[in-house]
């Protein structure tokens, strides 16, 4: 008894509130959302060292290679798990990357626009769209699911239609050149820490093309976007209100708007916000490329929400994190790309992301009943 | 300065042809609790809608401290001091309790544009109030879904006194909890009223209302059939006419006046 009382005791001098039970930091993890997510690329990471692991796939071109993947799927599966945690779906995520692409190459070369006020165009056509979405789904109350996939259709219809009509074939070649010297293209389109590869080359750390320069020529944009954009949400969610917000709306829509929430505006936003990664997505693979096609994109709308499950989030709003979807993309990347370096068919892809999907939800569904049924 | 803190007077409500409330009035002074009783079907959603602002009454008036009030959104009625704690309790039960407690009205801190969701002084100010009430908030940063469902009534009422109501409408607040709930709840509910809360309780549960009660006002079919005051009315006659008591009656009368007649 004495004991007893001494410890509590004591936790009242040291200033802490005596009920406050001491939490264990496994369990702080586990309420976590990306905890399956966070598992699933460390094993994912294990599983390809010791099958590839001496095969060139985590030298710095290899690991770029499955980073740049990674990355490219990242921008839009956080936007697409910022948009699930807010309670709704983008399936034209997809469509919207062919449509940017095409809003970006038909005026620049077409039309004769300078590069950078097509990127701004095709930037523009993105909010509106995205605003289009959101509105369309918060004032007719229509299910998501069924909005944007109409919209899905109609923007890959309309950019099959208007790149054929201006220029009579489905794809747009010629942008490399207009990249050099465009005001706003180089964010798109830069390899950045040059300087470090270069001089991991030259020490002869890094492997060196026939012509001494190095294989790897540095971090492609892709990366540094994702980096971004995770720190970006992640700060948006945890540390903002209106992070509070999205999960809200997402959690339960007429509580959220009884208190007060703008339910209607936060979706919007995060409809819009779909919207503006496809387009970041687009620009980054229309300027790699230097050309834009009508069918780019093509079911990048499921990657990123079975990245966004995969990261934790449910389907059903309310809980989730851009972390998590940060890692679900990295798990699909590096299998995706990780594949050519084993045995294994790349046929079986697909076979992979469907079982690790199901997976997921079933892990997540078991953890999100232990965060809140137990007392 | 009247004597009421809070008038209803003579609200009614129409949807299209359907009368939903008709003339109900209802007078509230610092520290009362006026219980609100009715059957299903009775209107008093449609009232509890009204209070909040949700609608708008097509005839009557609110008068607040003296002053006249046209509500044109629930926000209103929040600013001005009315605060509704409806059943479904807007709270995310995958939340945690200080996220629930702040959900819409966050503090801030930070420089304009770079504002961050001040999360240690809402814990603070989460578990204290909670603490108040005497729940064990083991950590704030568990999920709402966690709690049982008094905590989570007391929860919501909690945070509708901190962010200024004088006015607490609290609907069926008893309803879904167990006897040894609600009466945590009720207990809570009074202690409200004591520190000078005006308090409509809507329940069409007279045993949970009965105790805590000051008034009672019956709604039947969209309109009051009075208010009562706790001394002037007896649980069983407040039952019975909740339960339209008076029609069975009549309907009895009736019958027997059928039987009469077919044995002539």
């Amino acid at each position: 008894m004495s004991v007893k009382s001494e410890s509590i005791q004591s936790k009242k001098d040291s200033g802490q509130d005596e009920r406050l039970k001491k939490i264990s930091p496994l369990r702080v993890l586990l309420n976590r959302p990306e905890l399956g997510a966070l598992g699933g690329s460390v094993l994912v990471f294990i599983f390809f060292g010791i099958v590839a692991g001496d095969t060139g796939m985590f030298s710095a071109y290899g690991t770029l290679n499955f980073l740049d993947v990674s990355a490219n799927l990242g921008i839009i599966a956080i936007a697409a798990a910022m948009l699930m945690i807010g309670g709704e779906f983008d399936l034209s995520i997809g469509s919207m990357i062919g449509f940017a692409g095409i809003c970006i190459a038909i005026p620049a070369i077409y039309w004769g626009w300078p590069l950078w006020t097509s990127i701004i165009f095709a930037f523009a056509m993105a909010v509106l769209i995205g605003y289009f979405n959101g509105i369309m789904v918060v004032k007719t109350g229509l299910p998501s699911f069924i909005v944007t996939l109409a919209m899905l259709f109609i923007l890959r219809g309309a950019t099959l239609a208007i790149t054929r009509l201006i220029t009579g074939r489905t794809q747009v070649p010629g942008l490399r050149v207009l990249i050099e010297d465009d005001p706003i293209a180089w964010l798109f389109a830069t390899d950045t820490f040059q300087w470090l590869f270069t001089w991991l080359g030259s020490m002869k750390l890094i492997a060196l093309r026939t012509d001494g320069t190095p294989l790897a020529t540095g971090i492609p944009p892709s990366v540094i976007w994702f980096i971004a954009l995770t720190l970006f949400a992640t700060w948006i969610l945890m540390k903002t209100r209106y992070g509070n917000w999205i999960f809200a709306s997402g959690g339960d829509k007429v509580g959220a708007t009884n208190v007060g929430v703008p339910v209607g505006r936060v979706k919007i936003s995060l409809f819009i916000g779909t919207a503006v990664a496809s387009t970041i997505f687009a620009c980054i693979q229309v300027l790699d490329a230097g050309s834009a096609d009508t069918m780019r994109g093509t079911l990048k709308e499921l990657e990123a929400i079975a990245a966004a499950v995969v990261g934790g989030c449910l389907l059903t709003g309310g809980y989730g994190s851009a972390i998590g979807a940060a890692l679900g993309a990295i798990i699909f990347g590096t299998v995706s790309m990780g594949i050519f370096y084993t045995d294994v068919d790349t046929d079986w892809f697909k076979v992979f992301l469907g079982a690790m999907m199901l997976i997921a939800v079933v892990f997540n569904n078991y953890i999100r009943k232990k965060v809140t049924e137990t007392k | 300065m009247s004597e009421y803190l809070v008038q209803f007077n003579n609200i009614s409500k129409f949807f299209g042809k359907v009368i939903a409330l008709k003339d109900v009035t209802m007078k509230l002074k610092k520290g009362e609790i006026m219980c609100l009783l009715g059957d299903n079907g009775a209107g008093k959603s449609t009232l509890i809608k009204t209070l909040a602002g949700v609608h708008k009454p097509d005839e009557g008036e609110i008068i607040f401290e003296d002053k006249k009030i046209v509500f044109d959104s629930p926000r209103d009625a929040l600013d001005i001091g009315i605060g509704t704690v409806y059943q479904d309790l807007a709270l995310v039960s995958l939340m945690s309790v200080t996220r629930n407690f702040f959900m819409g009205r966050e503090p801030q801190k930070g420089l304009p544009f770079f504002k961050t969701f001040d999360i240690e002084k809402a814990n603070s100010i989460a578990a204290e109030r909670m603490g108040q009430i005497g729940i064990d908030v083991r950590d704030p940063s568990q999920a709402v879904g966690t709690m049982s469902g008094g905590e989570r009534q007391c929860l919501a009422i909690s945070r509708a006194i901190y962010f200024g109501a004088k006015v607490l409408v609290l609907d069926e607040p008893t309803s879904a909890l167990g006897v040894h709930q609600a009466s945590m709840v009720l207990k809570y509910i009074v202690k409200a009223a004591s520190q000078g809360l005006a308090v409509i309780l809507i329940t069409h549960n007279v045993h949970h209302a009965y105790p805590v009660g000051n008034s009672f006002t019956v709604l039947n079919r969209g309109k009051s059939m009075g208010t009562f005051q706790k001394k002037d009315i007896s649980r069983e006659k407040l039952l019975s006419m909740m339960a339209g008591g008076e029609e069975l009656d009549k309907l009895e009368v009736e019958l027997k006046e059928m039987d009469r007649i077919e044995n002539n």
